[in-house]
């Protein structure tokens, strides 16, 4: 059996920005893989090249072992895509827009519009369907956007950043509605700026930077590559903050980090566990009064900023 | 780089059935359904805001009744032929450039939307997209015909030859319009934006203005008649003025209909094969 998706060496130049930089990644059928990366990490222009939008400069990309230059038709046969933008027609129904891409997948007539009332149902819009979609709301649209891009049953889902835009309601009936999908057993590649995303919707996250692979495995595995748990604790005021600091910084073992607006000090743990009665001891000893203390996993953000120098939202910032 | 490869791990929920057979290779729609299906969104979408059709035959009926009565009176050189029986043919011909270039903004909107990722992403062709929404602009476009053919009759004009060569003006209309569609289409993808495509399809003015239509071309200065002459829309205009102004347009115009016919005939197939490709070329590398 082929590999869902094997990258070797693609690149992708557009006039002086380098999309792609000899990428080279494979990818196993049978999961949901988050690609997370900052804005212009080439995020977007993968994903493209995978739905047969973007034909690389060099390397070579095959989807099911069909390579995507030269036989395009054999990949567009087996995916969906739902993009940035919602490629839906507004002044159709939702019902009449699901039809029509059941339609140009090669379904006849009424087995299209079966599919549209089953993807209406999938996407909770059935009682939405008859409604022109300008009158839907945005968390509407995106959820009639993917479940257009379902209805060919396709073996390898491709989402595109699926959620950018979305209030936070929305963004959930999003989830919920991806999930189902997840359920449903179909291989999904999504692209995400969102760490807390990527960690909800996927098995495996690809992290990519520059338009090229800097990290992958699971969520749980980059965060244990990044080492290490996390000691954190909460005080009252920011002068007992920095006082729990300098205790916390005599243990020896890293220097903590410090968040004066939140007032929380944290300190990375590679013994876990062992360490916390430890830190409780010398706070106790130093008479530093917190109002909490916990041990935790680092988040994906922290895991990106290791891997990168760089947090999402600080490239974000320098990208606009 | 070496490749890196990630353990298999299945997704929670694997295995339940769910109501998506998921991993079915889509045969893809036929050329004709794909096309057809293209066109009919583009039909929905006109159909369904009617202001869009209003406000463009709404122009149309001002501008002819501007021109027959406003500047008629005016324009000299027309022989036998009355000016409305001079002008009609040439107000319809144009008038297939003028709803046409609606194309070319319309195209722009639906690349920027990203209704054309998805459809690029589907097992269709290329060309049954493009020509799905020429198919459409086409129908259009013989709306406006038929619409300006009407007011046309109503402010006087009449056929001054047999009504075969009458109804075979209306088919070449049609016939040139379609031309100029993939035009329309082929520059609106150039362009890229819907502003941009605008600014394009002003073309249409030098085109239309600087023609046989609406006054003859040799009241034009020297160095301008060369070009009103061997464009092709003056061949167009002429070859439909001359099928339906019978004995007074023949005698003005000083030509049989192959005269003029052959050559529009020719600019017609010109301009889809220069545009067709080149509209299939931009679509495929946007």
């Amino acid at each position: 059996m082929h590999p869902l998706i094997e990258a070797d060496g693609l690149s992708k130049r557009f006039g002086k920005v380098q999309a792609l930089s000899e990428l080279t990644l494979t990818l196993p059928a049978g999961q949901a893989v988050a690609i997370l990366g900052p804005n212009g990490a080439g995020k977007t222009t993968f994903i493209r090249m995978v739905a047969t939008l973007v034909t690389p400069d060099a390397g070579t990309l095959r989807v099911d072992g069909y390579d995507v230059v030269r036989d395009p038709m054999a990949v567009r046969r087996m995916i969906g895509l739902a993009g940035q933008s919602a490629a839906v027609e507004e002044m159709m129904t939702g019902r009449e827009n699901v039809a029509m891409v059941a339609r140009l997948y090669g379904q006849g007539r009424k087995e299209a519009a079966a599919s549209a009332e089953r993807i209406l149902e999938l996407m909770s819009l059935t009682e939405a369907g008859g409604r022109l979609v300008k009158t839907y709301s945005g968390g509407m649209r995106r959820r009639l956007d993917l479940g257009a891009s379902l209805v060919g049953s396709p073996r390898l889902l491709l989402l595109d950043e699926p959620t950018t835009g979305l209030d936070p309601g929305s963004r959930n009936e999003v989830w919920d509605a991806i999930g189902a999908m997840g359920r449903g057993g179909t291989d999904m590649l999504l692209t995400t700026q969102y760490l807390d995303e990527a960690d909800r919707l996927a098995a495996s996250v690809v992290i990519i930077d520059e338009g090229r692979v800097i990290a992958l495995g699971t969520p749980d595995e980059l965060k244990s590559r990044v080492g290490a748990d996390m000691v954190e604790l909460h005080t009252a005021d920011v002068a007992t903050m920095e006082r729990a600091a300098a205790v916390l910084g005599a243990l020896g073992v890293a220097e903590p980090q410090t968040d004066a607006s939140t007032r929380r000090c944290s300190l990375a743990a590679p013994g876990g566990a062992k360490l916390l009665p430890a830190v409780v001891r010398a706070l106790d000893d130093a008479s530093v009064e917190v109002e909490d203390i916990s041990l935790r996993r680092p988040t994906l953000d922290e895991v990106f900023l290791a891997l990168t120098g760089q947090t999402t939202t600080a490239k974000e910032d320098t990208a606009a | 780089m070496t490749s890196i490869d990630i353990a298999v791990q299945s997704p929670p929920g694997t295995g339940d059935g769910g109501p998506v057979g998921a991993g079915v290779v889509n045969r893809g729609a036929s050329y004709v359904t794909a096309s057809g299906q293209v066109a009919l969104r583009t039909l929905k979408k006109f159909v369904r805001t009617p202001a869009l059709i209003v406000a463009s035959t709404a122009q149309g009926i001002l501008f002819l009744l501007i021109f027959r009565y406003v500047f008629g009176g005016a324009v000299s050189g027309t022989g036998d032929l009355s000016y409305v029986d001079y002008l009609v043919p040439g107000f319809v011909v144009t008038g297939v450039l003028f709803s046409g270039m609606e194309a070319s903004t319309g195209v722009a909107e639906d690349l920027l939307g990203g209704l054309f990722d998805r459809l690029r992403s589907l097992p269709i062709r290329l060309l049954s997209i493009v020509s799905g929404r020429v198919s459409a602009d086409t129908t259009l476009v013989a709306w406006g015909t038929f619409v300006m053919t009407v007011v046309g009759f109503a402010v006087g004009f009449r056929l001054g030859g047999s009504v075969a060569d009458g109804l075979a003006a209306f088919g070449l209309t049609l016939l040139f319009g379609f031309a100029f569609v993939w035009m329309f289409i082929a520059m609106g993808l150039l362009a890229g934006s819907p502003q941009a495509a605008q600014s394009l399809a002003f073309l249409v003015f030098p085109l239309s203005f600087v023609s046989s239509a609406y006054v003859p071309v040799s009241t034009m200065p020297g160095w301008m008649q060369g070009f009103a002459t061997n464009q092709p829309l003056t061949k167009m205009v002429d070859t439909v003025r001359l099928l339906t102004g019978g004995p007074a347009a023949q005698q003005l115009l000083g030509h049989p209909v192959s005269y003029y016919l052959w050559p529009s005939l020719a600019w017609s197939a010109g301009i889809v094969l220069v545009f067709a490709p080149l509209a299939v070329w931009k679509l495929k590398n946007s």
